[in-house]
């Protein structure tokens, strides 16, 4: 059986001397100030700080009154390639990834033409070799051109490299059809990543169907679109013991689902994104469009079931769907507007400002959780490990910034979180051994 | 002083009233052979209408010139919206001939807000897709006002497809603010979740119509049928039309407009001295008058100040 692959950074391995950071890894358990050294790309030494063995011509960077994480695995992003590079492209969308700390990113397929056949997935790679800023996977379709009659190659898809299938932006609504990718996956693995709504309760909803959506006269779009699906599919992988992931789950009945299908021995995993952690619907209230994604904001009921999954392990991963869009798309009435918000550069900070910092998470759990999708993908999780290569996020968690003030790295604006003030900064990603992205006033210097 | 209306949530009970009190004051002019105020003499009125609308588009037409605006209709139709011009790019071309105020109707919920962030003018909202049509929820006001006197305790049912009607979520708002209790009924899956959130009740039969001082009735769409959202109009006529059988001697009788009569309102209800469904379409002309003169005039024009409150 294939194993899933990242392609991109062909940079030569970095020389570098992180000293006296707070190094913080729930991975591998580490918790305390020290020296990290990182040789050819690869974490050479973890020392006492001020210990560490320099390496000859390494840079330097002070880790002082900062912290030093794996870096971030983002299992669900938008990279827009092929076909709507307006929105991003490979280049700008892992440039956006590393800003944020990721060190590894996994591309969803509704592009144009539908990522659903191996020489696309060849060129594709191709292109990542050459563009990206960090590493990237890619999800093929799991249905031909996301119409869910007929599967794509999967078998060949995963010689080619396919980190596993997804029809992400719509759900394989025939359980039939879905059961037949299933037992496929047998021959081929590769995990089957599934955009959970029922379209016949979703109907033409633009937001989450309750208060918010009856006073502003929008379709709503009920959470048990999401929950119906989540259950059905849940038994399904249970039923042919198929590796199953529920991406960005929003509502409170679909946690009750996901905890159930677990209990009872499904493999089954859910990831949550930071704007379903952090928003509500009240934030539609502005009919401002970034706001509009789908799944859409929920309640606070659901915000809060949310978070408890993610904290008690029902919701393994936190995943950005960064889903970006051009700023004309978003500049219409909401009704109007598609579904997305962008999420890599903010993902981090976000999340420590509304749930870290507060006390309602603990910064090791986000850690964790912001790590996680590498695992559920089939892939090694980024740690900080002596001889594990260099996957590291260097953050000042004190600094606070204006989301949008600086302009974006990624090629769209559609931020739900813009204008909001933020604590934590994202200063520094080395992403496969080699310097992904350093903040503009963040120097390095000779060792 | 408001700078656009976009939604009844912009007004608080003073200023409803204050509108109101405006409005009662141009219903004079309008009993006058020579209809025309010289208010807003060399403004400019825009009305950009996405939809079809006879009613409302006139009685804004009618109420800008008899403010003596000059006025310019714009419809899609026929014009650069047709060969894919957005929105936005629309209002801010129109917004280069400096009109005063851009009266709006888009078939989508939000339009008229979006509005009012491209252009300086003053936006009001003539109805935006599900969401509001502030101008008919105070000409309802104002017309129950002359038939009933002030709202507080009154009890207003509002019958029929709650889910796809801005008058409805408009009048909600409106009725609750000027203290009369608000009842929606409708097929169950023609209310939608969350309605009470408003400040209605939501009942889905008609057997305590009697209890109603006011009984609203709104436009039963066909497509309703084809959508699945009732099994057929006869099970629609049979539980839920407004009819003489239901309807008390004195209960007020109150409708958007169009009819449908023999649908959601039997036509020997229209009819009736109780309907007050004329009498709604007049007020819309002095109404929209006083939505103009607040958002474009305020105390700087000569206009005749309310001569007498309305609204005890």
């Amino acid at each position: 059986m294939a194993a899933p692959m990242l392609t991109g950074m062909p940079a030569p391995g970095v020389d570098l001397v992180i000293r006296e950071a707070h190094v913080l890894d729930p991975n591998t358990g580490l918790d305390g100030v020290h020296d990290v050294v990182v040789r050819g790309g690869e974490i050479a030494e973890i020392a006492a700080p001020g210990t560490a063995t320099v390496p000859d011509g390494a840079e330097a960077v002070s880790g002082e009154r900062r912290h030093l994480l794996p870096g971030f695995f983002d299992p669900h992003v938008h990279l827009r390639t092929p076909g709507h590079e307006h929105k991003e492209h490979i280049e700008t969308g892992t440039r956006s990834a590393a800003a944020g700390g990721y060190c590894a990113v996994v591309a969803m397929p509704n592009t144009d033409p539908v990522l659903d056949s191996a020489p696309l997935l060849s060129a594709l790679r191709d292109a990542a070799r050459r563009d990206a800023r960090v590493p990237v996977g890619f999800m093929p379709a799991i249905t031909r051109g996301l119409q869910g009659t007929e599967l794509t190659e999967m078998a060949e898809l995963r010689d080619e490299g396919a980190v596993g299938f997804t029809d992400d932006g719509k759900p394989v609504v025939s359980a039939g059809m879905l059961r037949r990718a299933m037992r496929y996956q047998k021959l081929c693995g590769g995990v089957l990543a599934l955009h959970e709504e029922d379209p016949s309760l979703s109907g033409r909803g633009v937001m989450h169907e309750g208060e918010v959506s009856a006073r502003l006269g929008l379709s709503g779009i009920p959470s048990l679109s999401e929950a119906v699906m989540v259950a059905r599919d849940a038994m399904l992988a249970r039923e042919e013991e198929a590796r199953t992931h529920f991406q960005h789950l929003s509502a409170w009945q679909t946690v009750e689902a996901l905890a159930a299908a677990k209990a009872a021995g499904a493999p089954v995993s859910g990831e949550a994104s930071p704007h379903h952690l952090l928003l509500t619907d009240e934030a539609v209230l502005s009919l401002d469009t970034r706001m509009k994604m789908n799944p859409p904001l929920r309640t606070e009921r659901d915000r809060q079931a949310i978070i408890a999954g993610l904290r008690d392990g029902t919701i393994e991963c936190i995943a950005t769907d960064h889903a970006p869009h051009a700023a004309d798309e978003k500049d219409v009435p909401f009704e109007e507007a598609p579904m997305g918000t962008t999420g890599l550069e903010t993902a981090f900070a976000a999340v420590y400002t509304g749930l870290v910092r507060p006390g309602i998470l603990p910064l090791a759990l986000v850690v964790e959780r912001l790590t996680a999708g590498a695992r559920l993908v089939g892939l090694p999780t980024p740690r900080i490990a002596r001889g594990a290569p260099a996957n590291l996020c260097l953050v000042d968690l004190e600094t606070t910034w204006q989301v949008g003030e600086s302009g974006y790295e990624s090629r769209s604006d559609n931020c739900c979180f813009a204008g909001r003030r933020l604590h934590s900064r994202v200063l520094l990603t080395i992403a496969a051994g080699a310097v992904a992205y350093r903040e503009r006033s963040f120097a390095l210097s000779a060792a | 002083m408001m700078r656009h209306l976009l939604s009844i949530d912009d007004l608080d009970r003073d200023a409803i009233e204050r509108i109101l009190a405006r409005a009662a004051s141009f219903a004079e002019v309008s009993g006058r052979e020579i209809k025309k105020l010289p208010t807003l003499r060399g403004r400019r009125v825009l009305n950009l209408f996405y939809e079809n609308s006879t009613r409302t588009r006139s009685s804004f037409e009618i109420a800008a010139k008899t403010l003596s605006a000059d006025v310019t209709n714009f419809s899609p139709s026929g014009s650069s919206v047709a060969k894919g011009e957005s929105l936005k790019d629309t209002v801010q071309t129109l917004s280069a001939y400096d009109p005063a105020a851009i009266v709006v109707r888009h078939p989508h919920a939000g339009a008229a807000v979006m509005v009012s962030r491209w252009t300086p003018a003053a936006v009001i909202n003539a109805g935006d897709g599900k969401h509001e049509h502030p101008t008919q929820a105070l000409l309802d006001v104002y017309t129950l006002h002359r038939r009933l006197g002030a709202l507080d305790g009154k009890r207003i049912w509002i019958v029929g497809d709650i889910e796809h009607s801005r008058v409805a979520r408009s009048d909600i708002l409106a009725f609750t603010r000027m203290g009369a209790h608000v009842t929606v009924c409708g097929p169950p899956t023609l209310i939608p979740p969350g309605i009470e959130a408003l400040g209605a009740t939501v009942r889905y039969t008609l057997d305590d119509l009697r209890e109603a001082d006011v009984v609203y009735a709104l436009r039963m769409q066909k497509e309703r049928m084809t959508d699945a959202y009732i099994p057929s109009l006869r099970e629609y006529v049979a539980r839920y039309q407004i009819n003489g059988r239901r309807l008390g001697p004195r209960q007020v009788v109150m409708h958007p407009g169009p009819v449908n009569r023999g649908v959601e309102i039997a036509g020997e209800v229209v009819d009736s001295p109780q309907a007050v469904i004329t009498a709604q379409v007049e007020a819309g002309v002095v109404v929209r008058m006083a939505v103009l003169y607040e958002l474009l005039a305020g105390a700087r024009s000569g206009a005749p100040e309310p001569s007498a409150p309305v609204l005890a």
